[in-house]
């Protein structure tokens, strides 16, 4: 028997969430198949005029991210919760951050990974064009996981709380508008000539922020739901 | 080395106990007595540091469980009502699982070993969504067998099992206090250890 590691941690709890959601394919595949069908339905709903879809296409692409990111929050702690894993995680001896920050890349890689694989395509139906859709995965590629991680604190706090699912959005929506308002600007900074980099360098320092504060903030919060 | 002292719990306006003191040495074994919501779950829950104390304090090897936070986790075990098992994982993926989460690297063979003594041979692999929930105790209660922590706090360790797993834990835990470790737990059922005097504490 060996001690393991900090990061031998980080994989494990990255693995199991991973083999939890590979047995749980229902879960994973409902937030796609949100996403496809919000972002279908605009072009469906608004009619086929090329400069219309073209124009809202960044923002409809990153609401439906937000509003799908939203959808699997709920069930981000609530199954640990329930059968009392999240009980042993607190009793872990390794910092309860740590483990936070697992779940939290394992929920990005199940629910925001394929969002931002899923874009491009979606994309063809704005008719956009092969540079935006290039700033397109890449703003998604640094905003997703800042609304993972976000999400995950508001997911903490609302832990064991009945009708809490509501609760998650009011309270977590508000904290990801920068994210949709850079990651949108980035898009339609393509179509006027101006520079991306600035919306992008924004989105990234965003993402580096939310990787040093959130998985302590979720940690605390988490203490102060299991008490 | 555990001590409590002058510790006080409520729920809500309720007030559980208070002015409660006692020592846990290497080599005892104390069993927390008391009625339905006499407070047994909250006291083992406090020593877990999962609720804060109205008032007292709890302390290990002479530091307050606080202040030694993570030192403190990776010498203590706790089993609770729930089993912590994943319906979806097998009984050797939870055990390993569970294991790596208390920071211990299992392999496959030791996890097989743990299970089979837990009586579970030809079961390891199974989802353990299909196992009973004798049998689901049982896998839960495999990690005290690969765990290397001198406290264990079990919160109603014997529901479920039957009568040869009831043997099993008096074993289990006979062996763990030999090794000299201290257990402190509540039970309805009798836990008889051989050659070790039982400490009551009894919650009014």
């Amino acid at each position: 028997m060996k001690q393991s590691t900090l990061f031998g941690l980080l994989v494990l709890v990255i693995r199991r969430d991973l083999v939890l959601a590979m047995r749980r394919r229902a879960d994973v595949l409902t937030t796609l198949i949100f996403f496809v069908m919000v972002v279908s339905l605009f072009p469906l709903g608004v009619g086929p005029e090329m400069s219309m879809l073209r124009k809202m296409a960044p923002g409809v692409l990153w609401v439906a991210a937000l509003l799908s990111s939203m959808l699997s929050l709920g069930r981000l702690f609530s199954a640990d919760y329930l059968d009392g894993t999240l009980e042993q995680m607190m009793l872990a001896p390794q910092s309860l951050s740590m483990l936070v920050l697992g779940k939290m890349a394992a929920h990005w890689m199940v629910s925001g990974l394929p969002l931002v694989l899923m874009a491009p395509v979606l994309g063809l139906q704005f008719d956009m064009s092969a540079q935006a859709l290039g700033v397109l995965i890449i703003g998604l590629l640094l905003g997703t996981p800042v609304l993972s991680m976000v999400g995950a604190i508001g997911a903490a706090l609302t832990l064991g709380l009945r009708g809490g699912g509501v609760l998650l959005s009011l309270l977590v929506l508000p904290l990801c508008i920068p994210v949709l308002i850079f990651g949108s600007g980035a898009v339609e900074a393509v179509s006027t000539g101006l520079s991306v980099a600035s919306h992008l360098s924004l989105l990234g320092a965003l993402l580096v922020l939310a990787l040093v504060f959130t998985p302590w903030v979720t940690a605390q919060a988490l203490r102060i739901s299991m008490e | 080395m555990l001590e409590v002292s002058n510790l006080a719990c409520s729920r809500g306006d309720h007030r559980l106990f208070s002015g409660l003191n006692f020592a846990l040495h290497s080599g005892q074994i104390m069993q927390v007595q008391g009625a339905n919501g006499s407070g047994k779950t909250s006291l083992l829950r406090t020593l877990c540091g999962f609720m804060m104390p109205d008032e007292g304090a709890i302390a290990w090897r002479g530091e307050s469980i606080r202040d030694l936070d993570e030192d403190y986790y990776a010498e203590m075990l706790y089993l609770g009502h729930l089993n912590a098992i994943k319906d979806e994982l097998s009984a050797l993926e939870n055990l390993r699982i569970s294991a790596g989460l208390s920071g211990i690297e299992l392999d496959e063979k030791e996890a097989l070993a743990a299970l089979r003594r837990m009586g579970l041979r030809g079961r390891e692999r199974l989802p353990t969504k299909v196992l009973s929930q004798g049998q689901r105790r049982r896998v839960a209660l495999a990690r005290l067998l690969v765990s290397d922590a001198s406290l264990w706090i079990l919160d109603e360790p014997l529901t479920a099992l039957d009568v040869g797993a009831v043997a099993l834990m008096q074993e289990l835990v006979a062996e763990h206090l030999a090794r000299e470790g201290m257990v402190i737990f509540t039970t309805h059922q009798p836990l008889q250890v051989a050659g070790v005097e039982m400490r009551s504490l009894p919650l009014s």
